[in-house]
């Protein structure tokens, strides 16, 4: 029998199923993991250190673009640091358009995770679906911020626009046929509240068509059953949070423990697993899509009835509508400070964190009275769980690293910061 | 009626005694300060008792305390003299040129702190734990590893970017920054555009490092207006700031 030798395997960081910019180093024994080292920051942006030099506004911008694939929700665990500093109310519709957006960004965040992972363990047709999906989401992003990822949407006081009446249409083009247009407006010649409607309407279909693909399929369950097993006591150690902590058993939702904005209105659910294996994990977030489904319901029933404000009326934090800032000196005045200057928070510091998709994610803020943050720290799920990929991989075989890689739902943005 | 809050907070005083220098409860959140030789047995009384049990490390992170308070646009006597136009130069991290050095406004001791939050979820609490390295020059700050294992990597990030040396951490390397990076860059005096910037050079056909070109280009200045709404106490100021609304 041949001598084997361990060596040292370089994985990443253009790997395709590194999931963005992971370079991981693996001792291997043959085939099996002793030891995976983990280098990040390659994707590091310093954007921390770009928030202590800016106004409080201009850093929502930055947030969107740490967990590039949760936008709204990273921008939510700012501005309610920011909100809980300066003790400001925001208005209740723009609490229930906050949390029906963090679940539209659940979904979407879902989505993607369902979609890159399922490719990575060998099942091509998951990403078709889910991206198919996520186009739907996306548009009502674009409808409600004009951008499809990167929506700014959400500010100190409530959110930047109301709902649009009217969703964004299809034209025809040289690409796109009147009939081809046709059909895809079929759906939005309502409000985006009816476009939200149609999709939630269909969305269980759609996550019962992954489900057939995917739950009992004997070559899914081979690559995930018993992969990464963590219990309960050490998911607490090695700090998981959000569905990675819940796959182990642990009956935990910030969502539901520390409410914030009208979750505690709610009526929903949450999945726990029992094994802590990636396929618990797996049954954990496709239950977490079906219950964003709920929240999204109650949402839209709710904001069908009660139109208002959407943005605080307290103009030292938020600016006047343009209106004002036309016929009113006070407005004017309001509007120039707030955009040449900002505002100011008073001195101290707060940790806010919400049920992000992937985990808690907590915004540690830290103000000595300035215009501008003193520290601004980010707590990022995935930084904790990327550190566990020692634990949770050594023994396994190489390609059960990529499945590992998947149920950790890595997105670099926010480990890199 | 004493909300669960308070609670904790008269817990933590009453059972850390001498060995907490401070405990105060502020915009709903308890933080406790204990100094660096008193941090390890504090922390695993906070996991292991039964009324505490925080069981989880949710964040560490580092803070550089030496500018805490310093503002670029003076606004005190603005009625008598007219506000100020100029700005003075490198006086932040964001309007640091290169070879610039920066005046520490903290007190020998009080320049570097690691802050700990933990959360437990038994009695769904959270806490706030500060340590302040004793010596700014040479910050030490004990490992919490052996007891919250998710501390590993949130040290060698504070190590990386604020220099905050952990003892007994069993790997105490760079993590974010490149390999063979100088400097700890979220220091308060390690300017924003960085030291050096780097470029392929066709000529010598290598990567190379150079001081940097671009400038220092923060356009807002950093203003501490002492506001009047957040001089009052606690629920006060937010009572005032809903009346302005």
């Amino acid at each position: 029998m041949p001598e084997i030798k361990n060596y040292t395997l370089n994985f990443g960081p253009q790997h395709p199923a590194a999931h963005g910019v992971l370079r991981l180093v693996l001792e291997m024994d043959g085939e099996v993991i002793e030891r995976a080292d983990p280098h990040i920051g390659l994707l590091h942006r310093g954007t921390e250190k770009l928030a202590e030099t800016k106004p409080y506004n201009q850093t929502i911008g930055y947030m969107d673009r740490l967990d590039y694939v949760s936008m709204m929700c990273n921008e939510h665990g700012y501005v309610m640091a920011i909100e809980k500093l300066l003790g400001v109310e925001i208005p209740e519709r723009a609490q229930y358009i906050r949390v029906m957006f963090d679940e539209i960004t659940r979904i979407l965040n879902h989505l993607m995770w369902i979609g890159t992972h399922a490719l990575d363990v060998g099942a091509m047709t998951m990403f078709l679906y889910a991206f198919r999906e996520r186009e739907d989401l996306m548009d009502m992003y674009e409808a409600v911020s004009g951008a499809r990822m990167h929506a700014t949407y959400y500010r100190p006081g409530g959110v930047a626009r109301d709902l649009p009446e009217r969703m964004p249409q299809y034209l025809e083009s040289r690409w796109r046929s009147k009939k081809e247009a046709d059909r895809l407006n079929e759906n939005r010649q309502g409000s985006l509240l009816d476009f939200a409607e149609d999709f939630i309407k269909r969305f269980p279909g759609y996550v019962d068509e992954y489900e057939t693909l995917l739950t009992d399929n004997r070559i899914w369950k081979q690559r995930t059953v018993g992969i990464g097993v963590v219990s309960e006591e050490r998911a607490y150690q090695l700090g998981f949070t959000g569905p990675m902590l819940r796959g182990s058993g642990v009956e935990w939702d910030i969502r539901k423990k520390q409410p914030y904005e009208v979750y505690d209105r709610m009526d929903f659910d949450i999945p726990v697993g029992t094994n802590g294996d990636c396929y618990d994990r797996y049954l954990v977030r496709i239950e977490e899509m079906r219950q964003s489904n709920r929240i999204i319901r109650q949402c839209i029933d709710w904001l069908r009835a009660n139109p208002g404000l959407v943005l605080t009326d307290n103009h030292k934090i938020a600016p006047p509508r343009r209106e004002e800032l036309k016929a009113d000196m006070e407005g004017l005045i309001h509007h120039f400070k707030l955009f040449t200057e900002g505002y100011t928070l008073p001195e101290g510091e707060v940790y806010t964190a919400i049920e992000h998709p992937k985990g808690e994610f907590g915004v540690y803020l830290v103000s000595d009275g300035a215009n501008k943050p003193y520290r601004v720290k980010v707590r990022a799920p995935g930084f904790a769980h990327l550190s566990a990929m020692n634990e949770m991989a050594q023994g396994h075989m190489l390609a059960d690293v990529v499945a590992i890689i998947g149920t950790q739902d890595i997105v670099f943005g926010e480990i890199d910061r | 009626m004493s909300n669960p809050k308070q609670q904790l907070a008269e817990a933590l005083r009453a059972a850390l005694g001498e060995t907490a220098d401070s405990v105060s409860l502020a915009f709903g959140e308890v933080s406790v300060e204990v100094s660096a030789d008193n941090l390890l047995d504090v922390a695993t009384r906070l996991r292991d008792e039964e009324k505490f049990q925080f069981q989880q490390l949710v964040d560490l992170c580092g803070v550089d305390y030496s500018q805490f308070g310093r503002d670029e646009w003076q606004t005190d006597d603005a009625s008598r003299g007219g506000f100020s136009r100029g700005v003075a130069d490198g006086v932040s991290s964001g309007r640091l040129q290169f070879g610039d050095e920066l005046e520490s406004l903290s007190s020998q001791g009080r320049r570097f702190a690691a802050v700990y939050h933990l959360i437990s979820y038994a009695h769904n609490q959270r806490l706030r734990l500060r340590v302040f390295a004793a010596n700014d020059d040479f910050p030490v700050i004990p490992s919490v590893t052996g007891i919250w294992k998710s501390a590993d990597w949130y040290e060698r990030e504070a190590f990386d970017l604020f220099g905050i040396l952990f003892s007994d951490h069993p790997d105490l390397r760079r993590i974010l920054t490149d390999y063979g990076f100088v400097g700890h860059p979220f220091r308060k005096d390690f300017p924003l555009v960085g030291h050096v910037e780097m470029r392929y050079d066709p000529e010598r056909e290598r990567v190379v490092y150079e001081p940097v070109s671009i400038e220092p280009r923060v356009l807002v200045p950093r203003v501490i207006r002492g506001d009047n709404r957040y001089l009052a106490d606690e629920p006060e100021a937010q009572d005032e700031a809903e009346s302005d609304a």
